[in-house]
């Protein structure tokens, strides 16, 4: 939300530049799903602190509420009861914006400047510049933006650039109260994660891993999970999330080539005029109907 | 008004002011169009009032074409009906392009290239509402998968370009066939014109008096 127009890398339907002179650290927000109670603490810091405010919503007859991200929800807890080898496992996972090294929202996004993402890497729509196509949540990779029904601009976790601006770290991070959620470089969460991992493999899961997914260029969200081969389990976490070939086509080199088509049709058409001439009646016909004429 | 009794009736006023009510709807579906389609269009969009406003209109400008076009096409469908003779003009349009139309087959009152248009026309407005109703967000999205939004705007993008291609080739050779605007403004066209470019139908309606 918080315009750092000193760091910006990549902007939303802008085919030159940004400014980007400064460089600074990019960040990443680890969420250790292993350590994860459960509370909701984090929900409720994220309406604190970005004053938003879900409807009063009904009771599904589990723990996950609201049952979806919305427009004022930027994150959610997903409860997952799986079996898997060790038994019946309570798998919870905080989902929110990934922030993508290469995100398919701000690829998808067709007017300029709605989206940014960054020199820290956090991907942050600019909600003055978004027209409300919802193009960002056909490109998202992970169903995260929503569009909201009371202004028709699309929202999602900002991972609080307003914060990390001024050298604070995301609500999230500061309320979560067993250390499941925290916040740094990326090198000193990956690094962490590596830490929390091995811990994990000495207890007994091997598959114990870090969820960095490449095929997005990393993400700054990052999650340590115990089931690492399988993030499916975790209430649909994407296995390998990429922008996908679709969106590629949608929004890659096609619609500059087909802009330059229609151009050189255009003037196609104009040289055909002047080098051929136009298509007139023949003097031979022209001739036939004026000696005929009235006669 | 043209008085001039020796002029041929050639479009009637119901099917010119259909013909304009396309035409203007449709400019403004492509210049609203070509907005979302790449940000060098991006400032198009001040011509329908901002970003938000040409969202909110494109679906709508749509909805409105839809009502024209499918007028459009029952009128002239019987009429744009392929046949062999028009496969055999489209097939010698590249010698009339290049100013030699001895070898063209004689056209009835559309040729093979207006059909052929209209068929074209046809299948892209096709395609634009099937992959439309899919990418309108505020009122059809929610009801779709992801993976069929986004081969719906593949669809949309790839067919809207096509179909303003072809509105510009349409729109030249309406400039390059001399005349041929003025039939569609006021319906009339001289009897040489007719003979000249739609021999077959000058034929059927003068009884081949000249």
């Amino acid at each position: 939300m918080a315009l750092q127009s000193l760091d910006i890398i990549r902007r939303s339907a802008t085919t030159t530049p940004s400014p980007g002179q400064r460089r600074t650290m990019e960040v990443a927000k680890l969420i250790d799903v292993t350590k994860c109670i459960g509370c909701k603490a984090c929900q409720v810091a994220c309406m604190e602190w970005n004053d938003t405010r879900d409807a009063i919503g009904q009771n599904h007859g589990v723990l996950d509420n609201p049952m979806d991200l919305t427009e004022n929800s930027w994150t959610v807890m997903r409860y997952a009861e799986v079996e898997t080898d060790r038994g019946l496992e309570w798998l919870i996972r905080k989902d929110g914006c990934m922030h993508c090294g290469n995100p398919g929202c701000l690829k998808a996004c067709p007017a300029p400047g709605a989206i940014v993402q960054y020199k820290n890497g956090i991907v942050d729509f600019q909600e003055e510049n978004c027209i409300g196509c919802g193009y960002c949540i056909a490109g998202c990779p992970f169903n995260i933006p929503r569009v909201s029904r009371k202004d028709g601009k699309v929202y999602k976790c900002t991972l609080c650039s307003d914060r990390v601006t001024v050298g604070l770290e995301p609500a999230c991070v500061k309320t979560c109260p067993t250390g499941a959620i925290v916040f740094g470089s990326k090198d000193d969460m990956l690094h962490h994660a590596e830490e929390r991992i091995t811990d994990l493999r000495e207890r007994g899961f091997a598959k114990a891993g870090v969820y960095d997914p490449q095929g997005v260029d990393g993400t700054h969200v990052i999650y340590v999970l115990h089931h690492a081969d399988k993030p499916e389990i975790y209430n649909g976490l994407p296995k390998d999330p990429t922008i996908g070939p679709m969106v590629e086509i949608w929004k890659g080199v096609t619609k500059p080539l087909a802009s330059l088509a229609l151009g050189a049709l255009a003037a196609g058409a104009f040289f055909h005029y002047v080098t051929k001439g136009p298509n007139e009646v023949s003097e031979e016909i022209e001739k036939e109907f004026k000696d005929d004429t009235r006669s | 008004m043209i008085r001039d009794p020796e002029k041929l009736d050639r479009y009637t006023a119901p099917e010119r002011v259909n013909h304009w009510l396309v035409a203007m709807t449709f400019i403004l579906l492509a210049l609203s169009g070509l907005v979302l389609f790449h940000p060098l269009f991006f400032p198009l969009s001040q011509l329908f009032g901002g970003g938000v406003w040409t969202r909110i209109l494109h679906p709508f400008i749509g909805v409105v074409l839809i009502c024209f076009f499918g007028s459009m096409f029952f009128r002239f469908r019987r009429l744009c009906i392929m046949t062999a003779a028009d496969w055999e003009w489209l097939a010698h349009s590249r010698e009339m392009m290049n100013g030699d139309d001895r070898s063209l087959p004689e056209s009835g009152k559309l040729n093979g290239g207006q059909k052929l248009l209209f068929w074209l026309l046809v299948a892209c407005m096709s395609l634009l509402i099937l992959s439309g109703i899919v990418m309108w967000r505020a009122y059809f999205s929610f009801l779709f998968p992801v993976a069929v939004i986004r081969f719906a705007a593949v669809v949309h993008a790839a067919t809207g370009a096509g179909m303003i291609a072809l509105i510009i080739g349409h729109i030249y050779l309406a400039i390059w066939t001399r005349e041929s605007i003025g039939a569609m403004l006021y319906g009339k066209v001289r009897r040489a014109w007719a003979k000249q470019h739609h021999p077959a139908w000058f034929r059927e309606i003068t009884g081949g008096r000249k």
